[in-house]
């Protein structure tokens, strides 16, 4: 499995995003995984608390939105659940399938916690200062 | 306590290495390079596959390798052999490859003088499907052995691959294999995918094969256009 690298990648996004909305720590993650994307939940929050340590995100809590797979019927419209022993359309027996959602491997939003107001007040101040000085 | 709220992120988790499989492609196309990732589980003839592959093409392209391994450098071993320049990338116990050790491969390769570019993945039938590297075309080798099930159990495998190889069709008479129940379940999330049942040991079904890649190819060194 490849926990790890998927571990390095998220953190990278969320630090990314946390940096760029002024925050002042990381408290959650919302995860949107559709069921044919092969990941372990356990094992994620595993590495996540040891990558995330000493950065704003460390012991942030990683929510998962699991996705079930649905197909569309090619031949007659039909919408239908995943079936994995027959890949089948229950409707009419056809077997050219569109995926419509479960392939998902996306992360949604993050919770954080922002700046203070003061410390807010006091970046703006510094700010403006600096634009001063231009 | 300081107020909390939620922020949009709304990104695919793997980004960093689609945007290096996107990189890996743009250099690929300026080279002038065709690169075809195969992947298979371990065992399913990959190497004796891709060895038949580029005894069959080996006057007709210049053909180069990279071959991802746990650890061993026997497949590697077995390309040079066969008279390619073959790059070895051991995983270190990684589950497949990566657009980052392909990118790394790449630079060892002599792109401006490959036309064909063979790309090994590590065995296994469910990681490589999450990360692609960039290659024209995704080739999935499946085997008789395997049972025929295999479709409807690793759909996120066979989806997305471009033609789907059945080996070891000389042994099918031993075997409970459903040919058309396999098809089925290949072509349920693939309708019309290529299908080429073949036997890399006898060589039988290996034209319809090689007349297909050399189609794809030749249409992108003609015409220089990318196609996925």
């Amino acid at each position: 499995m490849h926990e790890l690298p998927v571990v390095q990648s998220l953190l990278e996004i969320t630090l990314e995003h946390a940096a760029r909305h002024h925050a002042r720590r990381v408290v959650a993650l919302n995860l949107v995984i559709g069921q044919l994307s092969s990941i372990v939940d356990d094992c994620v929050q595993f590495y996540w608390d040891i990558l995330a340590r000493d950065t704003m995100a460390q012991g942030a809590r990683l929510h998962f939105r699991r996705v079930p797979a649905r197909f569309r019927c090619r031949d007659c419209g039909a919408d239908f659940a995943l079936d994995e022993s027959r890949l089948l359309c229950p409707g009419c027996g056809g077997f050219h399938l569109q995926l419509l959602q479960g392939d998902e491997f996306r992360l949604e939003s993050i919770d954080i916690e922002e700046e203070t107001t003061s410390s807010l007040q006091a970046m703006a101040k510094t700010e403006s200062r600096f634009q001063k000085n231009l | 306590m300081s107020p909390t709220k939620t922020v949009p992120v709304v990104e695919n988790i793997l980004k960093a290495n689609d945007h290096l499989a996107r990189a890996n492609r743009e250099l690929l196309d300026h080279t002038h390079t065709v690169a075809v990732n195969f992947m298979a589980s371990p065992g399913a003839g990959k190497t004796s596959v891709i060895l038949r592959t580029i005894e069959a093409l080996k006057d007709r392209y210049r053909i180069a390798g990279i071959d991802g391994d746990i650890a061993t450098t026997i497949d590697a071993d077995r390309m040079a052999a066969a008279g390619v320049h073959a790059v070895q990338i051991n995983t270190g116990g990684a589950c497949h490859l990566d657009a980052v050790m392909v990118q790394n491969a790449l630079a060892q390769v002599d792109l401006e003088r490959t036309d064909l570019l063979i790309i090994e993945n590590v065995g296994n039938l469910i990681c490589p499907a999450s990360f692609p590297l960039g290659a024209h075309l995704n080739i999935l080798i499946a085997s008789v052995p395997e049972g025929d099930d295999k479709p409807y159990k690793y759909p996120t495998m066979y989806r997305g691959v471009q033609a789907v190889i059945l080996n070891k069709t000389d042994i099918l008479p031993h075997f409970d294999f459903d040919i058309d129940y396999f098809r089925r379940g290949v072509e349920a999330l693939n309708p019309g995918l290529a299908f080429f049942p073949l036997s890399a040991k006898t060589g039988e079904g290996l034209d319809a094969w090689i007349q297909w890649l050399t189609g794809q190819v030749d249409d992108f060194l003609d015409h220089r256009t990318p196609w996925f």
